[in-house]
């Protein structure tokens, strides 16, 4: 589950108002675990720091956050690394590591979790096979196209099957056939548990596939359910 | 019990991480030239600096234990030669009869030709000049000489001289103790140089890896699994800089044995270098463990800007 409770954040020096500038104010929410819900809100809402929060990036300035039953703000170095570590993210400009190879990249999160290396390969092979990057596994990601590089960033974030998943616009460099097989990837997983935020500008996706949505308006959140 | 659980699930990754996987580019980040370079010149530095430390100390044993308990007495010639050997016999057994001395020894005819023979050549006896009886003493460890030791002797046998070496020999050892002294001041500040260093080059490792160091922090990486990527790299490169270190120093090694050598007992002893050789091991080893706890400080430290 996922809990907002007054939370705010302000970038800048900490505790000064003057020269900071505030993105999200008074958040209150709840996610409960296994839901799924589309992230929407025009471009400088504040969606790309609502999913650094959700990803442990950032800690709120104000207000409490509670992610997986854990509060963020008190929380030790080491339970924080462990949420992480089941938390999957997609990033907006991917973050794949230059000097990997695409199946080092999918590979990293199971071996940080220390996963036997014969599981590692079983399971990267075959999310590589799934995104479609099969015989890409050796290459580097400046060797990629951006929907490759997408679908790489993707398979990474879901690898270890995590319990909240958080994807900024996964679907910005894919085509639709790749976007709704993406999506179906998404669904199943929330259907087997796992708690997914979905940050995208892409209505006719969000019409395709109706369900809960968290509105960003100036940094303020407002829950609607997206029409069907 | 649950960190138990993970230091143990850590350990079990980094066994299983496959061999040369270096998701940070170390490699490249942290090169395989300046530091080892450096390292191996501050190593090479610490075995100098050590030379001098142990090369002292053993000198100073050295001279301690030859010289440093040794009493010289001088007995003057005596008109008859059966009162020579008796007033050397007396202040022999005097010397004998001292709780203080150790041991006495009256030097043969012949000794006292060796110990002559560089000033007045071989064959000292048929010169027939009046030669003293000298009797070579030795203290007890810890023991002064008594101080009415010589007028003692001056009566049993008037003209008697004892010659003390103990004076010049505690000038020499507290000049050993300061050489020692400064040897430990230069390998304090050759290891804290070491440790800047390596500090240094994990911090540019940082700095150029900064991205990757964040992704995989992202990806839930703990502090200890990212300062244990780095420390293994700076260990790497500071252990083989102590090896180029510790190789560059061994003919250093073997010509200050060969200075020292007139100067130990013996004259052709090496006793110092050997001891010293037996470090040479070890230079590799605290260099490496050097970098690895300062990288370890290092990236944890600056991991801490990081949530």
């Amino acid at each position: 589950m996922i809990e907002f409770e007054n939370v705010a954040l302000r970038y800048g020096p900490a505790g000064a108002s003057a020269g900071s500038r505030e993105v999200l104010r008074d958040l209150t929410l709840i996610v409960p675990q296994g839901s799924f819900r589309w992230l929407l809100g025009p471009s400088g809402a504040g969606k790309t720091t609502l999913m650094r929060l959700l990803g442990l990036s950032l800690r709120p300035t104000q207000g409490r956050l509670r992610v997986l039953g854990s509060d963020v703000s008190s929380a030790s170095r080491g339970t924080l690394a462990a949420l992480r570590r089941r938390i999957g993210v997609v990033y907006q400009d991917f973050r794949l590591l230059g000097h990997l190879s695409v199946y080092d990249n999918v590979a990293l999160p199971l071996r940080i979790a220390g996963r036997p290396e014969g599981q590692i390969r079983a399971d990267v092979l075959e999310m590589l096979r799934w995104v479609g990057l099969s015989g890409r596994s050796d290459a580097r990601p400046n060797a990629l196209s951006g929907g490759e590089q997408q679908r790489t960033a993707i398979a990474r974030a879901v690898i270890a099957r995590p319990t909240l998943l958080i994807a900024d616009e996964p679907t910005g460099n894919l085509d639709e056939t790749q976007a709704e097989r993406l999506m179906a990837l998404f669904k199943e997983m929330n259907r087997l548990g796992t708690t997914v935020i979905v940050a995208t500008h892409n209505d006719a996706m969000v019409a395709r596939h109706p369900a809960p949505a968290l509105r960003l308006v100036d940094g303020r959140i407002h829950e609607r359910r997206s029409a069907s | 019990m649950s960190r138990l659980v993970e230091r143990q699930r850590q350990r079990h990754a980094r066994r299983l991480r496959p061999a040369g996987f270096d998701e940070f580019g170390l490699r490249t980040a942290m090169a395989d030239r300046i530091l080892p370079f450096l390292v191996a010149a501050m190593s090479f530095l610490a075995l100098l600096a050590l030379s001098g430390a142990v090369g002292a100390a053993n000198l100073a044993r050295e001279w301690r234990h030859g010289a440093g308990s040794a009493l010289t007495v001088q007995v003057p010639h005596a008109q008859a030669a059966d009162a020579q050997a008796a007033r050397a016999s007396a202040v022999l057994a005097a010397l004998r009869d001292t709780p203080a001395i150790a041991e006495a020894n009256l030097l043969s005819d012949d000794q006292l030709g060796d110990l002559l023979a560089p000033w007045l050549g071989t064959g000292v006896e048929r010169l027939s000049l009046p030669l003293p009886s000298v009797i070579e003493a030795r203290l007890r460890d810890g023991r002064d000489l008594p101080p009415d030791l010589a007028g003692k002797l001056d009566s049993i046998a008037p003209g008697t001289l004892v010659e003390n070496h103990g004076p010049w020999l505690a000038r020499l050892t507290a000049l050993a103790r300061s050489l020692q002294a400064l040897a430990a001041l230069a390998l304090l500040v050759v290891a804290a140089v070491a440790v800047a260093v390596v500090a240094v080059a994990t911090r540019a490792g940082l700095v150029a890896r900064r991205a990757a160091v964040e992704i995989i922090h992202g990806l839930g990486a703990t502090d200890g699994y990212i300062a244990g990527r780095f420390a293994t790299r700076a260990m790497r490169l500071a252990g083989w800089g102590g090896v180029f270190g510790a190789l560059a120093g061994v003919p250093l090694l073997f010509e200050l044995a060969h200075l020292a050598a007139p100067f130990a007992r013996g004259g052709e002893g090496t006793s110092a270098p050997s001891a010293l050789i037996g470090t040479l091991p070890a230079l590799p080893v605290l260099a490496g463990a050097i970098g690895w706890a300062t990288a370890q400080v290092t990236v944890r430290r600056w991991l801490r800007r990081l949530r």
